[in-house]
């Protein structure tokens, strides 16, 4: 993910979820995006099986 | 001799506390009337002749996000200060009530429970006992700091991602991070849904299997608490590890260890004649699922915070959580379903194996402020990087008893004995066996020496 594209996302996202950060504030949550987005890189690239559904409770 | 009252067990408690936490900083409270209340009512009933529980007159702790009534429940955060008090105890201060035990007090967090090092901007750092330059851990920074010390012989933590077992690991003391669905959450200030255990610490083996003991049961307020009856442990510590198969995990948990956690690691196994080596499939999957659920419950339970509050809330965390609660819903989908998949393979693990073992936190105690971990070959960012080695583990919710390794003129560290899910029991013999055998205790540190 570009700097750029974070920082557009992190902007329009903080619009619509009515969070009144200041430009400082949303520069660090940019950051933070990026790190959040590259942790989840690899969940969204392996391939699942249709059966692997999100639950409700987890059982152990 | 005569021996000591509770009440004078829990006044030398009280004094004790005076005197040793304003150099550590674990406790945000301390309850002296209803400690004093409690141990009173012990006294009476031994003065009675009436049979005691299981903790009878035994002092302790819990992390401030517990509910303890008459108390607000904190959380480590400023924006709660003000908050109604609670009406009643949590679940599982209630049991250790029930038990006998005294509660003495709270115990120091990160701010809703997002960090692993309790560098707490509104209520300052805890400091490790061990060397109080140094972080305590965390989430349970205040749990693993006032044992250690011997403030307190038990506490009560939670551990979503690592936060029992990381302070135990840095504090050189015992652990539970129990099977999720085991002990009731009723009562606690949530943090992940998805991930939250509450767990107990002790300066024994044998503390921390009784207090376990005492907290089991079904509790129908905690939507995820398993129905379960309670299946004792205590009996299990002394019982040995004959006919169990163990190993120890490589891999990813040799990759993301310095020289010193995996030599505690071979350490645990060489006591225990351990030799083989597995590896726990994708496991580097499974911590950033649990990474990517954290961030995205954890952001979606404090939005209201966020955009309300945003300048009271931690400055350590509060970025983090903002980018969580924006963060794609497809991300957090994802990660769920690779949560569900990753949980199969580890599954089949425990076909052929019975309990493993890895360290707990990459390293010994960093030094408070610390920003890097270095690692061979790689350089990650200390706070969220410490619980590398947890996080694959809590994704799945199988049972870990933490375990201190000590070493003469070094920090401790810590080990993780993992079982499959609802076998404690099994986790417990081998930490046991790993206490009888003399390298794991809980090594007193200089500030009680």
């Amino acid at each position: 993910m570009r700097d750029a594209d974070a920082t557009a996302y992190v902007d329009a996202a903080c619009d619509l979820a009515g969070l009144p950060l200041d430009a400082a504030a949303r520069g660090r949550v940019a950051i933070q995006f990026v790190r959040l987005a590259a942790v989840a890189a690899p969940l969204l690239a392996v391939p699942l099986p249709d059966d692997a559904e999100p639950p409700a409770v987890l059982p152990p | 001799m005569r021996a000591a009252s509770t009440i004078e067990r829990v006044e030398a408690t009280l004094a004790a506390i005076d005197r040793v936490d304003p150099a550590l900083n674990a406790f945000t409270r301390v309850t002296r009337e209803r400690a004093r209340a409690e141990a009173a009512a012990i006294d009476a009933l031994r003065a009675r002749g009436a049979p005691l529980p299981p903790l009878a007159g035994v002092p302790y702790a819990v992390k401030n996000l517990f509910d303890l009534e008459g108390e607000v429940t904190i959380a480590g955060s400023a924006v709660r200060a003000e908050a109604e008090p609670a009406a009643a105890d949590a679940t599982l201060v209630a049991r250790m009530r029930a038990a006998g035990a005294v509660l003495v007090g709270a115990l120091a967090m990160d701010e809703f429970a997002y960090g692993f090092t309790t560098e707490n901007s509104h209520y300052g750092p805890t400091r490790n006992p061990h060397d109080p330059q140094r972080t305590a851990g965390g989430s349970s920074g205040g749990c693993g700091a006032a044992v250690a010390a011997r403030l307190v012989p038990l506490a009560l933590g939670s551990d979503t991602n690592g936060s029992i077992r990381v302070p135990a690991s840095l504090c050189g003391v015992w652990g539970l991070k129990p099977t999720f669905g085991r002990l009731s959450r009723h009562g606690s200030v949530p943090f992940v849904a998805s991930l939250d255990h509450l767990g107990p610490f002790a300066s024994s083996v044998g503390d921390l299997a009784r207090c376990y003991d005492a907290l089991q049961g079904p509790d129908p307020r905690d939507p995820a608490c398993a129905q379960r009856a309670v299946e004792p442990v205590a009996g299990e510590v002394d019982r040995g590890t004959q006919g169990l198969r163990l190993a120890r995990l490589g891999g990813y948990f040799d990759d993301f260890a310095t020289d010193r956690a995996r030599a505690a690691a071979g350490l645990a196994c060489r006591a225990l004649g351990v030799e083989r080596v597995v590896e726990l499939p994708a496991a580097a999957l499974g911590r950033a699922a649990a990474f990517v659920v954290t961030a995205c419950e954890g952001g979606a339970l404090h939005l209201d915070d966020l955009r309300e509050r945003y300048d009271g809330l931690e400055p350590l965390s509060r970025d983090r959580f903002a980018a969580g609660a924006i963060a794609p819903a497809a991300w957090y989908v994802r990660a769920q379903r690779v949560r569900a998949w990753y949980r199969t393979q580890v599954a089949r693990l425990f076909d052929d194996v019975d309990v493993l073992i890895a360290p707990s936190t990459p390293c010994p105690a960093p030094p408070l402020g610390a920003e890097w971990l270095e690692l061979p070959g790689q350089r990650l960012p200390l706070r969220p990087s410490l619980g590398m080695l947890t996080q694959p583990i809590s994704c799945v919710g199988l049972p870990v008893v933490a375990v201190p390794i000590p070493e003469d003129g070094a920090l401790p560290i810590g080990v993780q004995v993992i079982a499959a899910p609802w076998r404690e029991d099994l986790a417990f013999r081998v930490a046991g066996a790993l206490a009888a055998s003399g390298v794991a205790h809980s090594s007193l540190p200089a500030v009680r020496a």
